[in-house]
């Protein structure tokens, strides 16, 4: 077990420590029209990282995900004309279907980030901050920055 | 045979870390923080925010005036002059339903012209990078010289479709995303500009749009109707022109009305048209999808019948705007648009691609140091060590702004190439928006700048004594590796 000196309590701060990382961009699907997919090839720079069907289904996961958001069926229609008849002023106290859809999304991936992917020196971006054209997939330096405790130590331990 | 001149930016590195601490603007620890921007002040394009950011239209707006005035000018007269005299004369009913049809209008003309259409934001320097990467493997090429247009072939329902790469963006369009050049922007199923919406046509915004022409076409066969019946009833009693001097105002409701039917009549019929096909106005004036193209040309968007694709057009899910305009800007997130503090690193996106070579290097050292530290199961001198190797050559002197010495001792820069990748850029299309000094910042630029709460470890991360032992043990540990 890596004795990190600190821990992923706070994905924020790992984010931040992410920084230098490599990155893996997966694209848009654009196969089946306008609807929001992800490609589910597996990248070769994953291969070390993450099994291929955790990753998989993390992917095949989020398409479902929007896919449910955009479905057009009687619910989706309802709200649309229920907006229209109230002059889409009932947005202002109501959120879309579509957004509620994405706050699960959110938090599915901040799920996934803490159990699967940061343990793996991994971090999954959420698409919708990056304008849903990719989902970003940071490689962590995490060991290195390990490595670099020790190293200081190792410098004080010298000075003495 | 790796190149050892890593020494160098770290002696560069450890004179500026000092500097780093105090004269970064992004870091300012003992100053008082400057307040956050929000990202609509450092949005990439052409377009005009009010109400912090809560509203957004194109930078020409007289024409939306115009329209605005038009509006409310014959709509005040009508509801002046002739509804007082046709609701006793006929029926109250006649304002109460032209003022429905008038707030109707209102409502969704200001939906049409303030909202987001579909904006696509532009890539983040990581995202280019790995995009014109792909696109030079695809190619087998990288000079200087601007390559030709890019496209991607997908097929949709069994046509095929081509995915333009755009320039300004750093992004293939997704189908029916187009680049209006008077807003710069890409825009999802972006339809056409609307000078007199003041705004773009797309995704977000098509069905109110669509909503204020029909509307408009009622409200002005309705007002055009009613004034001329009310002229009639008048000239029944005093005769024409008794008529036409009691309410002048009529005249000029009749003149405006008549000439905005046919325009606001035909436009209406138009869209209607295009809804049912499901095309954009992009489209079917390019002929994109007609049957003259080819016998086998059909539109891969439609849904089959009309319905479906009425219903779709205007009842569907209305996606949420992916700009947050009114977000703040992150000083970590990558951001398209640079911030103003001088720093060159336009080179970045190289760089980051660079790093991607570079990091290996990191990864490689546990091998070595942390041999008691049991790594996850993973062999970690597969793949991406492979892609140290090429790092050979790398280490250039850092560029002059201190910040970015800070992680140059970790990743050199490559002044070099970010050269090239300037020209390569400007050649090429207007209104760019980088240039050497106003580089994005990276997100390899944070560390230096992170809050002082930020955890011990990671400013021991850049202790430049500790970044020489690392240096010279990655070194060591690629040596080892190169023996295996």
């Amino acid at each position: 077990e890596i004795s990190a000196p600190w821990t992923f309590h706070n994905l924020q701060e790992l984010r931040h420590s992410a920084s230098l990382a490599n990155k893996v961009f997966l694209q848009r699907d654009y196969s089946d029209g306008t609807t929001c997919r992800f490609q589910t090839k597996f990248p070769s720079e994953l291969e070390s990282r993450i099994e291929r069907p955790l990753f998989e289904d993390t992917v095949k996961r989020l398409n479902i995900y929007y896919a449910e958001a955009e479905k057009m069926g009687g619910q989706s229609y309802l709200e649309g004309c229920l907006a229209c008849a109230t002059a889409y002023l009932i947005f202002l106290c109501m959120e879309t279907r579509y957004e509620k859809v994405l706050k699960k999304i959110g938090r599915y991936i901040q799920e996934q980030n803490e159990k699967i992917y940061a343990p793996r020196g991994l971090l999954i971006t959420d698409p919708i901050e990056r304008g849903m054209r990719v989902v970003s997939l940071q490689l962590l330096l995490l060991l290195c920055v390990c490595v670099c405790e020790r190293e200081t130590d190792k410098e004080k331990h010298k000075d003495r | 045979m790796l190149q050892l001149g890593v020494a160098e930016p770290m002696r560069e590195c450890e004179y500026s870390q000092i500097s780093t601490r105090s004269s970064t603007p992004m870091e300012t620890p003992y100053k008082k923080r400057t307040p956050k921007k929000r990202k609509w002040q450092a949005f990439p394009g052409r377009n005009k925010f009010y109400c912090n950011g809560r509203i957004m239209m194109a930078r020409q707006t007289g024409v939306f005036y115009l329209t605005l005035v038009l509006i409310l000018i014959t709509s005040g007269l009508f509801f002046t002059f002739d509804c007082p005299f046709l609701s006793v004369q006929l029926t109250p009913a006649i304002p109460v339903i032209g003022g429905v049809l008038f707030v109707f209008v209102l409502g969704t003309l200001f939906r049409t012209s303030f909202s987001d259409p579909g904006v696509l934001p532009r890539a983040t320097p990581d995202e280019a990078a790995d995009l014109e990467r792909q696109i030079d493997v695809a190619n087998g090429s990288s000079s200087g010289y601007r390559p030709p247009p890019r496209t991607k072939e997908v097929v949709i329902n069994g046509q095929t479709v081509k995915l333009k790469y755009c320039f300004t963006c750093k992004i293939f369009r997704p189908p029916r995303a187009s680049h209006c050049s008077l807003c710069d922007n890409c825009v999802e199923r972006f339809d056409h500009h609307c000078p007199w919406v003041g705004n773009c046509v797309g995704k977000r915004n098509y069905r109110f749009f669509y909503m204020f022409i029909l509307s408009l076409s009622f409200l002005t066969i309705f007002i055009f109707a009613f004034v001329i019946t009310h002229v009639i009833l008048r000239s029944h009693r005093q005769g024409f022109l008794n008529a036409l001097k009691d309410t002048p105002a009529s005249v000029l409701e009749v003149v405006v009305c008549f000439f905005s039917v046919w325009s606001i009549v035909g436009l209406s019929g138009f869209h209607t048209y295009l809804i049912s096909s499901n095309q954009t106005t992009n489209e079917d004036i390019k002929g994109s999808w007609s049957s003259k193209r080819g016998k086998d040309n059909y539109n891969p968007y439609s849904h089959g019948n009309i319905f479906t694709n009425c219903c779709a057009a205007l009842c569907g899910p209305l996606p949420p705007s992916l700009i947050d305009r009114r977000g703040f800007v992150q000083s970590d997130t990558p951001q398209p648009t640079p911030p103003t503090n001088g720093i060159t690193m336009y080179g970045s996106t190289q760089s980051q691609s660079h790093m991607a070579a570079a990091t290996p290097l990191m990864q490689s050292e546990p091998v070595i140091l942390t041999d008691e530290a049991s790594l996850p199961g993973r062999t970690l001198l597969g793949g991406p060590c492979s892609g140290a190797l090429p790092l050979g050559g790398q280490p250039t002197p850092p560029t002059s702004t201190p910040n970015l010495s800070c992680d140059n001792g970790m990743l050199p820069t490559r002044n070099d190439h970010s050269e090239a990748h300037h020209h390569h850029h400007t050649d090429g299309v207007h209104h760019h928006f980088l240039t050497p000094e106003e580089a994005p910042s990276p997100p390899g630029m944070l560390p230096c700048g992170s809050p002082l709460g930020h955890s011990h470890t990671l400013q021991g991360f850049y202790n430049p004594a500790s970044q020489d032992s690392l240096h010279e043990d990655s070194v060591r540990g690629l040596v080892k590796l190169s023996s295996v």
